[in-house]
């Protein structure tokens, strides 16, 4: 059977892609970003993921005004990487595994939770940048990788608590699916930042602090921060982080943290990063 | 009519909610088209004849051609749609932040590498008045 083996959350500004894309990484702003994913490198080439369910928001590019599905699954063979107004990131197209984010799709309606099913999808630097960060920039990537977009948009985003129960069913749809696939679930944007309005710049250290140490610990205990207590401790933007509940709730009950940094500033953000074990 | 909200309260904040993104439909679609390089060119070419073929409001286009970025936010422009408009100007997030919250670049650079604007006295509107 298919198998969790583990989840990985980080930030995905945009900036840090631009770093990398332009060779800037050893510039004395980004070196100290970029050793922070150093140990995830090595760690990544020991787990043999067959597949990556990545969590990430679209920012405006593959869904316009037109239309903005709340929880979004892509279910295509291939995701090109998206040109966002500059030309698209020179990173390899994205394959997608077709079965089973299919078997997903059926499951996780019939858990109750309404999919929008995505056939035709460009990826934006939300699931790019998180790609390049673990991986570096392989000719290939070594991985499929299932789209998860969360419109975290136009407000309101779906809750803390709806994000760790969906986790739960993306857990149970794996645990069911015949194929012995291992599997990581990734959650990412985040951590606290707010880039727009005279409060732009906000960073909130201690709200941090905070999730981090209770998504290892007793995740239950952040499903009820509300979206307003998000908005005001984590900047408009920080409200990000429930795609990191979706993340944890598919993880066993108990994990093992393996890998912890954060670091303030990449940009205006507040730049986080978690490597989770499950634990049977 | 727009009904108040609880996070009205939270200072220096334009939450996109679906009012505002009623709002600022076309503002926000018309940012989205610069996405092509032909129309960021036609664009560029000439603005106010572009924004025409938007049915934006007048404030709306004024707003744009004066890059006036927390005017925009206030007639219902989202951030990230904006930031078509600034990556065609050739600005970057931090920079169109840094004017929104009236820092010089400087300023809000330094602010950010010093770990960013404190949530203590930024909570809310009160918090705000009592500091003038």
């Amino acid at each position: 059977m298919a198998e969790v083996i583990s989840g990985l959350s980080t930030s995905h500004v945009p900036a840090v892609g631009a770093a990398i894309d332009l060779g800037k990484t050893q510039e004395p702003y980004w070196q100290p970003v970029f050793k922070g994913y150093e140990f995830t490198k090595q760690w990544i080439t020991e787990q043999n993921v067959d597949v990556v369910i990545l969590v990430y928001n679209d920012h405006a590019t593959a869904f316009s005004l037109e239309l903005i599905p709340t929880f979004a699954l892509g279910c295509a063979a291939e995701f090109p990487p998206a040109d966002e107004g500059w030309g698209p990131r020179p990173v390899p197209v994205v394959k997608g595994h077709p079965e089973l984010a299919a078997h997903l799709a059926q499951s996780l309606i019939l858990d109750e939770f309404d999919m929008t099913i995505v056939n035709k999808m460009d990826v934006d630097h939300g699931l790019t940048v998180p790609l390049s960060l673990v991986y570096g920039q392989p000719a290939a990537w070594p991985c499929r990788v299932i789209p998860l977009a969360v419109n975290v948009i136009q407000y309101p985003p779906p809750t803390a608590h709806r994000c760790y129960r969906l986790g739960q069913a993306i857990g149970r749809a794996i645990a069911a699916y015949p194929e012995p696939l291992r599997v990581m679930v990734w959650g990412t944007g985040g951590m606290s930042h707010q880039l727009q309005g005279p409060r732009a710049g906000l960073i909130n250290k201690a709200f941090d602090s905070r999730f981090l140490d209770l998504l290892v610990s007793d995740p239950e205990a952040l499903t009820s921060i509300t979206p307003l207590e998000f908005l005001r401790e984590s900047g408009s933007e920080g409200i990000e982080l429930v795609m990191w509940l979706i993340m944890r709730g598919a993880l066993s009950a108990r994990v093992k943290q393996v890998y912890r940094f954060y670091h303030v500033p990449a940009s205006n953000t507040a730049l986080g990063h978690l490597i989770l074990e499950c634990q049977r | 009519m727009r009904q108040p909200q609880p996070y009205d309260d939270i200072p220096g904040t334009t939450v996109f909610d679906a009012e505002r993104s009623r709002q600022g439909y076309h503002l926000n679609q018309f940012c989205m088209s610069l996405m092509k390089a032909e129309n960021r060119a036609a664009f560029k070419a000439n603005e106010a004849e572009y924004l025409k073929g938007w049915p934006m409001t007048e404030a709306q286009r004024q707003v744009v051609l004066a890059r006036d970025w927390n005017g925009m936010i206030a007639l219902g422009g989202n951030i990230y749609f904006l930031s078509k408009l600034f990556s065609s100007d050739g600005k970057s997030f931090q920079h169109v932040a840094a004017i929104m919250t009236g820092a010089s670049q400087d300023a809000y650079a330094k602010m950010m590498q010093e770990g960013g604007r404190s949530p203590d006295g930024n909570r809310s509107l009160a918090e705000w008045k009592t500091r003038g």
